[in-house]
């Protein structure tokens, strides 16, 4: 029985290709009411199978821990035979729920947001194919088949910031994250050449009890190896130094977003390192770095978001710092917080900017936070999901993400990571401080925009939904012990939690408290501080996300343009075009001496007659 | 006899067409030309069911062949007639006459001048490129090498386009000859010197391939005489530095003539390294491998650059080749058994994708009248079919995995990542650049505001559909089930791979 | 022996800076006609220097030819007159390359 359900498993995500196959070839043809169907419809089928799935992984777990499927052998070539093979484990289950489960829900979301815009089949058309993609990247058992989800991704990434295509500025967008994730792709490509020609294998199971044999400890090698398996994770979850596009992506459709650029896609760089775990292990240089992308990643975005006024950017740079939490967990090794603080923060990041997307479709697509105000009243519903999901994202005692990012912030203290603690800790800090100035200037204060209410369920399920798992989503036990190594924490320091648990509480509610005074109380001291001298050149540097993308475009964007623009009739060409002008030249040159008139040829044969008779005689 | 039909086809099938129009019409050329291209295919997958490919060649430095024919030719020089197939050239023959079928097909309704002779041209050329593929006769070669030439040069002289800004069909089509006919002449030379000194050391007169695989060189003659080959197959891949006939014959080329460029012509090229100078000339070639692999590099990026700066659809589709053809070069003197088998995916996508996209290029130019991306814009709200399609071959082209392409990159990097590590990782930024290149040209021409004096157009016809839609299917299907193709031409590149090899070792060159 | 030759060699010059510099092409046959003479001249002094009768033979056949080469240049100058109506040298000069 248990294995005839999880034959099942290729189901998964052969609906949502089925879905996306159906939405791409009728073009259009069919109404908006049967392309949601299939669209929702092929996610909601494919959340189900794995609810039963999980229900029966639960009940009757596979010999090992984990269900191995093979689809075929991709390929054999001089002995590099990688196989399409699907694992299921703890950690994939874990994954493909919240890809298909929060996925479905925003799907549901989506059919009500997208409704009306031309392009409403294709929009659900690229979603499918984005959630089969993340379905291969999360069921692969090798890291060539990973790859292939990997870069599904990132297609269907490209494919939705720039889905609103007649905007220049989208496809511009989208080309960007496209360009700047596949930087860090290909440092994970060099990576997997490395892996595969010191242990002969891509598959990651066999991969990682070799590694613990052929190298040792902290080995050159492997570290250079994981640095590049870091690169990829780095580009794809938006961390330093390769996070300038994400804000950018907020191009997309709102539900995009929320599905690519918040739940899913961009963490499946935690994903990675996490599935590779052991490989991070072996090399401590690595795996300290991965914690200070993560925890500089937290405090730039967290920065930066305390000085954006688009409400998505506000939620991007906040995303970017959640991740930061979680690559920062992976830093200190606590592998089980980091996939917990995954989902948790799929939840209510999901429910954010679904709740976002309500406001902004409200508001008639405005999307500044200082156009908005006055919202609460307006909008009770969404406000109220709104503030639960900034209370889940502040850590507030109770909700999903309390218990996430505590457990990060204890194991990192835990396992003696102080500095790191002390930037988490500050995160929250801005945490709290950044995600109510947008509520208060958001919700609170005097209406500004005329708001059109929203209804439908497909508008309110989703939230509610999500809005019950942002609340109680912290109490879900994830059974990783299998995959995914322990914490081990002494008991002296097992009495630390409640006292770091109050500190965390403490400063993001000083945070909260700070954001209400600035931007609720008093936003005229807001306005003089960013009047002052420091004050604006402060902001002025954080609103351009420190730099970044200036210095980007400087370093690489600039010269590569000009270098293009200086060449474009190629160099090579004009110069071998050199050969027929020589050609052309030497035959005027010549042409010109044939010029008709007997003089000239009789002198020419009398100056030749003299050199010939000069020759003879003084040779 | 069954791989001189697959020669002689094309030939008659040629002839028939262009005597044939006067008498029975302008249609009659077409679909004889199809039916010729059809009935080749046929034959040549016929083989391909039939034929053992995997017959083990290890010890023996005498290839195996698996159908072969040879009759006498002028025997006085030891020229003979002769042919031979295995697993390599099967494949580049069964991608010669699919694309020879879509070549034919796309030009249906492009060509209305001179229906009968174009046909004829564009027959020969496939029939002489098949030839190539086959011979294993060097003087037999050098002929169906500059037989293939001609046709192309008409091809392109007669029925190419006047491009706004260019130079004109002639002007390309003469570069185009030039550039291949000099460089063939080279190769002359080289086949010849190769022939004298085998005469010199053994007293035998031949060009026959096997007989001279057994030729004792002097370390120096053999470099000049592999040099010889190297700049003939250079121009033709084309490497960086011998490029430039490429863009411009492109550009001015009709769609069949471009299809039938970039998608076999330039095989032949990568053909002839992996039959003729890495087996004839090992040593030589393990020692100028360096050189080899860092141009291929090069024209990698700097053919990515150039793509990036074009305002010409079809001239930036043609850069890209340019960069695709560097990997091959990389591949095929890393010659590590999984590099070769990389090069023949790779040869085999981007055959399809490239000629996908030049069919595309026609397409719209067909609709528009312009080939220029400025004018362009938007497309996507204004044809259902074409732009789906068209991203689809400019994401084959950046290599996303499940697509042909990326099995044949990824194998090649991953194989020449041991042997020489610096190339790879150089190699591998072209895989961001590919990147840039193909997401330019989805944003010129696809997205965006659609022009404002747009007339309206009509979508891809029944025919052209069926043609794009069948080699996307080839191509995701070289993507995830590469093992047809691979175990196809395992054994013959494992052959090629042996004799480079123990080169290798013995030169030292190639290591990092 | 000197004064002869050198006399031939002050002949041909004169008769080639003629053919140089005059555009009336009367003139140039005429200053062709000297350089043949010079250098029947310098065949005759050579001749008479050796004591040969080769130089007198020569002299005869370049007599015969001169005679031929006006004829021919004659007629030329004719055909030339009556196509351009000058007798100027430069409008012939079609065969510009």
């Amino acid at each position: 029985m248990s294995d005839k359900l999880f034959q099942l498993l290729p189901l998964v995500f052969i609906l949502p290709l089925i879905g996306f196959v159906l939405l791409a070839f009728v073009r259009g043809r069919i109404s908006e009411n049967v392309a949601a169907v299939i669209g929702v419809g092929s996610v909601g089928l494919s959340a189900l199978l794995t609810l039963l799935i999980g229900m029966q992984f639960m009940s009757h777990p596979p010999a090992g821990g984990a269900y191995t499927e093979l689809l075929w052998n991709w390929m054999n070539a001089g002995g590099f035979a990688p196989k399409l093979a699907l694992r299921l484990d703890a950690l994939s289950l874990v994954m493909m729920s919240v890809v298909t489960g929060v996925g479905f829900m925003i799907h549901l979301s989506a059919s009500w947001y997208m409704r009306g815009d031309e392009g409403y089949a294709r929009f659900f058309s690229y979603m499918n194919l984005f959630i089969a993609s993340m379905l291969f990247l999360v069921l692969g058992d090798n890291l060539l088949f990973l790859y292939l989800g990997w870069e599904g991704v990132g297609l269907t990434s490209y494919l939705l910031i720039g889905f609103w295509y007649k905007d220049v500025e989208n496809g511009l967008a989208a080309r960007k994250a496209f360009v700047v994730t596949r930087v860090g792709d290909t440092l994970m490509t060099i990576g997997l050449f490395m892996l595969f020609h010191a242990l002969g294998t891509l598959n990651i199971q066999d991969l990682m009890q070799q590694a613990q044999t052929v190298w040792p400890q902290g080995s050159t090698e492997l570290t250079v190896a994981t640095f590049l398996l870091l690169g990829g994770a780095v580009g794809k979850s938006a961390q330093l130094p390769l996070q300038t596009w994400l804000p950018d992506a907020m191009a997309g459709p709102t539900p995009v977003s929320a599905l690519i650029h918040a739940a899913t896609m961009v963490t499946a760089g935690v994903y990675l390192i996490a599935r590779t775990h052991v490989l991070f292990e072996l090399s401590p240089l690595t795996l300290e770095c991965v914690g200070w992308v993560g925890g500089l990643t937290l405090l730039l975005a967290g920065f930066t978001a305390l000085t954006q006024t688009d409400i998505k950017k506000i939620l991007a740079y906040s995303t970017m710092s959640q991740i930061g939490y979680m690559f920062l967990a992976l830093g200190v090794g606590a592998w089980q917080p980091a996939i917990f603080h995954l989902m948790t923060h799929a939840f209510f990041k999901a429910l954010l900017f679904l709740a976002a997307g309500s406001v902004i479709l409200s508001v008639h697509h405005e999307q500044d936070i200082f156009k908005m105000g006055g919202l609460r009243k307006q909008l009770p519903l969404t406000f109220w999901c709104f503030l639960t999901g900034s209370l889940a994202l502040v850590a507030f005692p109770g909700t999903a993400g309390f218990f996430s990012k505590d457990e990060i912030l204890f194991e990192a203290y835990a396992n003696g990571h102080a500095t790191l603690y002390y930037m988490g800790l500050f995160g929250a800090f801005l945490t709290g401080i950044y995600t109510f100035r947008l509520i208060f200037i958001a919700f609170f204060g005097e209406p500004q925009a005329k708001v059109h209410v929203p209804h439908g369920i497909d508008h309110s399920l989703p939230l509610l939904v999500l809005a019950a798992l942002s609340l109680l989503g912290g109490l879900i036990h994830l059974p990783l012990d299998s995959v995914l190594p322990e914490a081990h924490i002494s008991a002296a320091m097992q009495q630390m939690e409640r006292p770091l648990q109050l500190a965390s509480v403490a400063v993001s509610l000083a945070g909260i408290a700070i954001a209400w005074f600035l931007f609720h109380r008093n936003r005229a001291l807001a306005a003089s501080i960013k009047a002052s001298a420091v004050g604006s050149l402060l902001f002025r540097y954080w609103r351009s996300a420190w730099g970044f993308d200036w210095l980007y475009d400087l370093l690489f964007v600039r010269p590569y343009k000009w270098l293009a623009q200086i060449n474009r009739d190629d160099v090579i060409d004009v110069i071998v075009g050199g050969i027929p002008v020589a050609f052309h030249r030497m035959n005027a040159f010549l042409s010109a001496t044939q010029n008709g008139q007997l003089r000239w040829y009789a002198g020419a044969m009398g100056i030749g007659a003299c050199l010939v008779i000069a020759v003879v005689v003084f040779l | 006899m069954i791989l001189v039909w697959l020669i002689l086809l094309p030939f008659i099938g040629g002839l028939l067409c262009w005597l044939g129009e006067r008498v029975m019409g302008i249609k009659f050329p077409r679909w004889v030309a199809l039916l010729t291209m059809l009935l080749s295919l046929g034959l040549s997958i016929m083989l391909w069911m039939q034929g053992d490919y995997s017959l083990a060649q290890i010890g023996t430095s005498h290839p195996q062949w698996v159908v072969e024919y040879q009759v006498a030719w002028i025997p006085r020089f030891g020229i003979s007639f002769h042919l031979g197939l295995d697993g390599l050239s099967l494949l580049l023959v069964v991608l010669t006459n699919l694309l020879g079928v879509m070549a034919v097909v796309c030009s249906w309704r492009e060509i209305s001048d001179k229906v009968g002779f174009f046909h004829l041209n564009l027959l020969w050329n496939l029939g002489g490129v098949v030839g190539v593929f086959l011979a294993l006769d060097l003087f037999l070669f050098f002929f169906l090498w500059e037989m293939m030439l001609v046709p192309m040069y008409f091809l392109i002289a007669l029925w190419g386009h006047n491009t706004p800004g260019g130079k004109g069909r002639i002007h390309a089509a003469m570069k185009f000859f030039i550039y291949t006919q000099a460089s063939g002449l080279v190769m002359l030379v080289a086949i010849l010197g190769l022939v004298f000194a085998n005469y010199a050391s053994s007293g035998v007169i031949t060009f026959d391939y096997n007989d001279l695989l057994k030729a004792h060189l002097s370390p120096q003659l053999s470099y000049l005489l592999m040099l010889g080959f190297f700049v003939a197959f250079a121009v033709k891949m084309p490497v960086l530095g011998f490029h430039s006939w490429l863009p411009d014959a492109h550009s001015q080329a009709p769609t069949a003539g471009s299809v039938d460029l970039a998608g076999i012509l330039l095989k032949t090229a990568a053909y002839g390294m992996l039959r003729y100078l890495l087996p004839l000339f090992p040593q030589a070639s393990a020692s100028f491998a360096p050189v080899a692999m860092w141009l291929g590099v090069a024209g990698i990026i700097y053919a990515a650059i150039m793509a990036y700066a074009q305002t010409d659809m079809k001239r930036l589709v043609a850069y890209t080749s340019i960069s695709h053809m560097g990997f091959v070069m990389i591949g095929i003197f890393a010659g590590t058994q999984m590099a070769l088998q990389g090069v023949v995916v790779q040869m085999i996508a981007h055959g399809i994708s490239a000629a996908g996209l030049f069919i595309l290029c026609g397409e719209i130019y067909e609709r528009l009248h312009t080939r220029d991306m400025r004018k362009m814009g938007g497309l996507w709200s204004r044809f259902p079919y074409l732009p789906p399609i068209m991203l689809f071959f400019c994401v084959a082209s950046l290599g996303l995995p499940g697509l042909g392409n990326f099995v044949g990159e990824f194998l090649i990097l991953m194989g020449s990542f041991k042997v020489a590590t610096a190339v790879t990782i150089a190699a591998t930024a072209g895989m961001v650049l590919s990147v840039v290149y193909a997401l330019i040209l989805v944003q010129r021409a696809l997205h965006g505001v659609p022009n404002a004096e747009t007339h309206p157009v009509s979508d891809l016809s029944k025919r052209e559909l069926v043609m794009m839609l069948s080699l996307m299917a080839i191509l995701a299907w070289v993507g995830l089930f590469p093992q047809t193709i691979l175990n196809t031409s395992n054994a013959a590149m494992h052959n090629v791979q042996q004799i480079y090899q123990s080169a290798q070792a013995h030169s030292g060159a190639g290591t990092p | 022996m000197e004064h002869g030759l050198l006399l031939a060699a002050a002949l041909f010059s004169l008769g080639l800076l003629g053919v140089m510099v005059r555009r009336n092409i009367i003139f140039v046959l005429m200053c062709i006609e000297i350089m043949m003479n010079s250098a029947a001249l310098a065949f005759i002094v050579a001749g008479s220097r050796w004591q040969q009768a080769d130089g007198q033979i020569m002299f005869t056949l370049i007599i015969t030819l001169a005679a031929a080469e006006a004829s021919i240049g004659l007629a030329l100058v004719l055909q030339l007159h009556k196509r351009f109506r000058t007798l100027d040298l430069d409008a012939a000069a079609e065969m510009k390359g």
